[in-house]
Formats: C-alpha cells, sequence, structure tokens
C-alpha cells in the first residue's frame, strides 16, 4: 500500500456542510485528479474540528495549515499552490486559534504523517514465495545463522526479552517471557507450535504473512526452537487456508534441501523438524490448549490451566505455542537488534502492527504501521476516508472477541498499554470500521450468533450465556425486548467474562459490555420506542 | 472427485488408502477424516466404524471428533456445497440481504439441502477473505463482492 505525502482534511459538522462542505470536498477531490496528485494525497473528512468561527475548514498535512472559510471557487487556488506548487495559499488561512482537544492529535502530530513501516511483511509480495533462493537473497535465513554460530540461547532470550515484543494474538504478553519459561521448565523433550490458526472475523493477516514469506516462519521456529531448547516444531494451520498449506509444505521441503532443517544445522550440533498440521473448521482451535489437544487428534476443547502450555503443553511437554505475527518479527529482531525494534512503535509497545481494515471504507485492505497509530488516522490515511456521503460511528477491532470503538474514542493511540487504559482491546488486528448505518443491536447479534455457533461447550458460563445473549438480542431486535433485558445482558456479560474457562467465553461478554457503556441510548430505543434508529432491525414483533 | 456413498467396497479402498498415507496413530485422525471426507463427500457410519478400528479407538471419540469440526459432516450433503460466510465484516458489507436472497433462491435453509439433491446450504464463520466480503463458496469456487442480483448468474454455472 502507498504512503501519502499530504493528508487533508475537511471538517464536516452539520454546520460545514450547511456552508457547503460537500462541494469543497468534492471540488478538492476534482483538483487533485485533475493534477496527477490522487496517489500521494489523501482527502478526506472529519468531522467536527472544534471551531466554528472559520467553516467549512480544510486542514492540510503533514504542515498543520488551517484555511478557512474555504468556499469551492477557493479550491483550485489552494489545491495548486499547497499541494501542487508545496507552498502555504496566502489569504486563505484561518486565524491562529486553538483547536479543540479531541483533535489534539492534529498539533501532536505536525511535521510527520504515520507511514507504513515494513518489519513482518517486508518480503511479501517483493519474493517469490515458492522459492527459497529468493529469500536468501533477501537476508533470509541469515538471522538463523547468526543465532547458531554466533549465540548461545540464552542471548537469543536476552535480545527477545530486550525488544520488548508482545504476542501479537491478541492478548498482548510479553514473548521474552514467555520463550524463558519453556526454556526453564523441565523435559525431556520440547515443542515449539506456530498458531497459524487465524479465525477471527475479519483477520487475515497471518495467511498473508505465511502466502507471501512462509520462510520467516520457519526461520524464526528453528531460532525459537534453539532458544528453548526444543528439537521439533507444528504449525497449525486453519484447514480452509489450503494455499498458505501448500506454500508451506513447499517450504519445508527446501529448508531441508538447503539443510536449514533437519539434523546438524549448520554444522552446529542442533537438530530441528517441522510438521504441518491442518485444521478442520473450528474458531475455538485458536486458543492455544485447544489447538495442542486438536494436534493430539482429540476434540478442540480447551485443557484447564494451569498447568500452561509452557510447563505442559504438548503431549504434556513443555511448549512454546506463538501466533504467526509474533514469529514474524523474529528474524529482523536477531538481525537488528533490540535496540533497533524499541525505536519503532510506542515505548510500552514496541514494533508495528499488521491491520485489516474493513466496512465503509473507500480503501480495505492490509496495512503494517507503527504502534500508536490512532483510528481517525487508519480510516483518513489508509481508508482513504469513509465511503462517500457516510460518517464513521464505530470500530469493531479484532475480530469477534475484540471491542466495539465508539467514534468518540478514535484519537487514542492504538497500542496494548492505551487502549487497556481506555478499557477496550486490540484485539488481532481486524479493524471493521462501520457507519452511522450500522445498528449496535444487529452488531452484537452477528457477534453473539458467532460465539453460541463456536463456543465448544465445554463449560456452562460460555455455552449457555452466548446463547441467551443470542435470545435477548433477538427478542429486542424483534421490538420485543424489555428494560429488564438491559440488566439481563449486562448480567451474561459479567459472568462470561469473570467465569468461564478460556478465552473465547471470556471475550464473549466485550461487545455487550461495550454496547451497554457507549450505545445504551441506542438499545433503549429499541425497547422503549420500539424503533431501530439506524433502520436495520426487522422489528415485526412490536405491537 | 465424489463417489457415490453407496459402495462400501470403493469406502472400504479410500479408508485404507487414506490410512496408509497417514499413518494408523491417533494424532493422524483429524487429517484422516479430513481426507475421506474430502474424497467420499461426508463421513458415513461405515467410515467411522472402519477408522476406529484401524487407529484401535473407540468408535465413540471417532464419532466425538467428526461431529465436533465444521468442515467435517456426518450426514451426507448435495452435489454442491454452499458455503456463506455469516460474520461481521461480511454482514455490514452487505452480506444480509445476499443470504436472504439465496435462501430465496434455493428455497431452502441453513443447513439443509435441496430435495433433488443438488444443493447443500451452509453458514460458515470467517473464512479470512474478508477484503472482498459479501463472500460465497460454493465447492471450491470462491466469489467475492457477491450482490443478491449475481446470485441466479453464479448458480446457473452448476449442473
Amino acid at each position: 500500500m502507498k504512503t501519502y505525502r499530504s493528508l487533508v482534511l475537511v471538517s464536516s459538522d452539520a454546520r460545514s456542510l450547511e456552508l457547503g462542505a460537500q462541494q469543497v470536498f468534492q471540488k478538492i477531490q476534482q483538483e487533485v485528479n485533475r493534477l496527477g496528485l490522487d496517489e500521494e494525497v489523501s482527502v478526506s473528512m472529519v468531522g467536527d474540528v472544534g471551531r466554528h468561527d472559520a467553516i467549512p475548514m480544510v486542514i492540510v498535512y503533514p504542515e498543520a495549515a488551517i484555511y478557512g472559510p474555504v468556499k469551492v471557487e477557493d479550491v483550485p487556488f489552494l489545491v495548486e499552490e499547497h499541494l501542487y506548487k508545496g507552498r502555504i495559499a496566502a489569504g486563505l488561512q484561518a486565524s491562529q486559534r486553538e483547536l479543540s482537544g479531541r483533535i489534539a492529535w492534529i498539533s501532536a502530530r505536525k511535521g510527520t504523517l504515520p507511514a507504513e513501516k515494513r518489519v513482518v511483511l517486508e518480503r511479501a509480495g517483493v519474493i517469490d514465495p515458492d522459492n527459497i533462493e529468493d529469500y536468501i537473497l533477501h537476508d533470509g535465513y541469515q538471522a538463523l545463522g547468526k543465532t547458531l554460530s554466533e549465540m548461545k540461547p540464552e542471548d537469543v532470550l536476552d535480545i527477545i526479552k530486550k525488544s520488548g515484543l508482545q504476542g501479537r494474538g491478541g492478548a498482548g504478553f510479553p514473548t521474552g517471557m514467555k520463550w524463558s519459561f519453556v526454556a526453564k521448565a523441565p523435559g525431556k523433550k520440547k515443542y515449539v507450535v506456530c498458531n497459524a490458526d487465524e479465525s477471527e472475523p475479519g483477520t487475515f493477516k497471518d495467511r498473508l504473512i505465511i502466502e507471501g514469506d512462509p520462510h520467516s516462519i520457519l526461520e524464526a521456529m528453528i531460532i525459537a526452537g534453539y532458544a528453548v531448547g526444543a528439537t521439533e516444531g507444528y504449525i497449525y494451520v486453519r484447514g480452509e487456508y489450503a494455499l498458505a498449506q501448500t506454500r508451506l509444505r513447499n517450504a519445508i521441503q527446501q529448508a531441508k534441501e538447503f539443510g536449514f532443517l533437519g539434523n546438524n544445522i549448520f554444522d552446529s550440533g542442533f537438530d530441528f523438524d517441522i510438521h504441518i498440521h491442518s485444521g478442520a473448521g473450528a474458531y475455538i482451535c485458536g486458543e492455544e490448549t485447544a489447538l495442542l489437544e486438536s494436534i493430539e487428534g482429540k476434540r478442540g476443547e480447551p485443557r484447564i490451566r494451569p498447568p500452561y502450555p509452557t510447563t505442559s503443553g504438548l503431549w504434556g511437554m513443555p511448549t512454546l505455542v506463538n501466533n504467526v505475527e509474533t514469529l514474524a518479527n523474529v528474524p529482523a529482531i536477531i538481525q537488528h537488534g533490540a535496540e533497533w525494534y524499541r525505536s519503532i512503535g510506542t515505548p510500552s509497545s514496541p514494533g508495528t502492527k499488521v491491520y485489516t481494515i474493513l466496512g465503509n471504507v473507500n480503501v480495505t485492505g492490509l496495512i503494517e504501521v507503527p504502534m500508536g497509530i490512532t483510528l481517525r488516522e487508519v480510516i483518513a490515511i489508509y481508508g482513504k476516508g469513509m465511503k462517500e456521503g457516510s460518517s464513521f460511528k464505530l470500530a469493531q477491532t479484532g475480530g469477534s472477541s475484540g471491542s466495539i470503538i465508539p467514534a468518540s474514542l478514535q484519537d487514542t493511540p492504538m497500542d496494548f498499554d492505551s487502549f487497556t487504559k481506555t478499557g477496550v482491546a486490540l484485539g488481532s488486528g481486524a479493524l471493521l470500521i462501520c457507519d452511522e448505518e450500522t445498528c449496535v443491536v444487529d452488531l452484537a447479534k452477528v457477534l453473539l450468533q458467532f460465539f453460541r455457533v463456536e463456543s465448544c461447550g465445554k463449560c456452562n458460563p460460555c455455552r449457555i450465556g452466548t446463547e441467551r445473549s443470542y435470545t435477548i438480542l433477538d427478542s429486542i431486535s424483534q421490538g420485543t425486548g424489555t428494560l429488564k433485558d438491559l440488566e439481563d445482558l449486562k448480567m451474561l456479560s459479567d459472568k462470561m467474562t469473570t467465569l468461564s474457562n478460556c478465552g473465547l467465553g471470556q471475550t464473549a461478554g466485550t461487545p455487550l459490555r461495550d454496547v451497554m457503556n457507549y450505545f445504551r441510548a441506542e438499545v433503549e430505543a429499541h425497547i422503549r420506542l420500539k424503533v431501530c434508529p439506524a433502520g436495520v432491525c426487522p422489528m415485526s414483533g412490536r405491537h | 472427485m465424489v463417489l457415490g456413498a453407496t459402495h462400501r467396497s470403493d469406502i472400504e479402498e479410500v479408508v485404507n488408502e487414506v490410512v496408509q498415507q497417514y499413518g494408523s496413530s491417533r494424532d493422524e485422525l483429524i487429517p484422516i477424516l479430513n481426507e475421506i471426507n474430502r474424497k467420499v463427500g461426508f463421513l458415513p457410519n461405515g467410515v467411522l466404524e472402519m477408522v476406529s478400528k484401524q487407529l484401535k479407538l473407540p468408535q465413540s471419540k471417532v464419532l466425538s471428533v467428526a461431529t465436533f469440526y465444521q468442515m467435517l459432516s456426518t450426514k451426507p450433503r448435495g452435489r454442491h456445497v454452499i458455503q456463506f460466510c455469516e460474520s461481521a465484516p461480511c454482514h455490514v458489507a452487505g452480506g444480509r440481504q445476499v443470504w436472504e436472497r439465496l435462501q430465496e433462491e434455493l428455497n431452502i435453509k441453513a443447513g439443509e439441502t435441496t430435495e433433488d439433491g443438488k444443493w447443500s446450504l451452509i453458514t460458515v464463520s470467517c473464512l479470512g477473505v474478508c477484503g472482498v466480503g459479501p463472500v460465497v463458496v460454493i465447492d471450491e469456487d470462491l466469489y467475492g463482492n457477491v450482490t443478491p442480483d449475481q446470485l441466479p448468474e453464479i448458480l446457473s454455472h452448476y449442473s
């Protein structure tokens, strides 16, 4: 995906729209296209900018130049001067005044635009994924060479710890710590397992990492094996990902031929082998203990913990389970060092994050950006703004077990720390951007439908909680809900979160909690007024 | 590719071949069932019995695994299986309208098979191709950015 040189924001609160903001926005797009700048300039509507003295207002980044009030006939001059010739369009600037705190990021980001930064996707789309030589030409297996010839296992653990790498599967657990647990655990045999059972709705980053750069995962697993003292690895790939499986099988074959896998790798005396295990369609197998059960040929029902897989995992042996994206960071960290890695992202969450952008934006797709980018920036720069005529209502992060983030939180930096403080979850990296036509009851219903189907049924809070929540939401969407339903939903959400055995049940309550926190009025409208404000729910049972 | 499920000897041959390919260890139960399901179209009782004998596992264990995973089916399915993604990303991209039209066109509901045995309609969770939602998968063909009006044409490709 491209990086933009300039970001143009047009104020689009009700008053601005009355004064012609929509026409100004369209004219800017026209002029940008006419001058052939559409590949370099992103234009989007930004909502209320917090001051109404000079609207419609146009803000241009990275200079943070503020123009206003802008009329349609001013646009050709503005675009030509500022975006084409690169100088301030004289006479159009608004008086210097503070913008509201809600868009304070606008001054904080002055002089920079958040750019894509590729670490895990560095080679994806650049190399031929079926050709190991191409990977080697692009510095592939160098980190492994360095590890086996210059480093002791403790050195590897040390560098991963210092890098601050956190698990990218959703929980954000410090990777270095997990590796140390496995390294310290007593056991005759240890395993490294790569969790490629990516099934969070809206997430397909792991598929693209594997399909684009399968060897980086193998290399990372071999390094991990050396660090923790394991000699065997498994990659659990979801059954639906046929191409990813083919690519991995081919990569393993080639790595064996080149001596990167097998016995006595690089004459170091270290042996390592990797097997592929295909899933058969069960979301719950992304939960690490369910995944281990499934590799052992059983139903994918999560185990009771403790003991954790780090001490008793696959066939009762200490096992390291890491997500694909987490592992894909490892070769780069070994090669460039912990310092380098820490220079990317935020101090508490170093590195990059791969996101999938979906929903009612102009451009959907995959991006890799430093930790700490905001939702507003993602929508404006990478989503190229909301689809015409729509405005941003909420984002659903991290697939079904992520949070529902209202528009009022769109300037929160997206990193594990800031999100936890705000009380929402970053999840697995899906950003489902929804506009005003999305009904929160309908959305919650779809999410709970997913959980009730995918719940493995082993523990009661999750099996019964997801079913009951769905039934209640369905009744609200039919217009037959009662006010007591709201209390019940809150209770069910609390109980699922606190009492469920595994992550599925524990996160199934999140969408309910978020809807109650941020959109209670909309749910109450369904119950008290028998009206779906977004006009989505059938409401067929009212009267 | 899909065999008539009635010929026991054919099925036995498939089971033997697959078990030989993967080895008769319990760890291989899921890959074995997956492969047989792909070759036979579903997992009839006879198959579960044969697999349980070859892997020296109680039949109840084999059945419990066969009914747990969504890609395995213990019921016969139609000649063509339509998988419709009902997860949120496809839903907000217009999936709801596609789903309603799909049920109208086929005149069946989720989990059902048409009387002539041509179509089976199942709902699935996210297939990981959300960039082009709504998504419909027929057998092994994937259709993205589907609109309700495209459905009759898409369905007409299958006999």
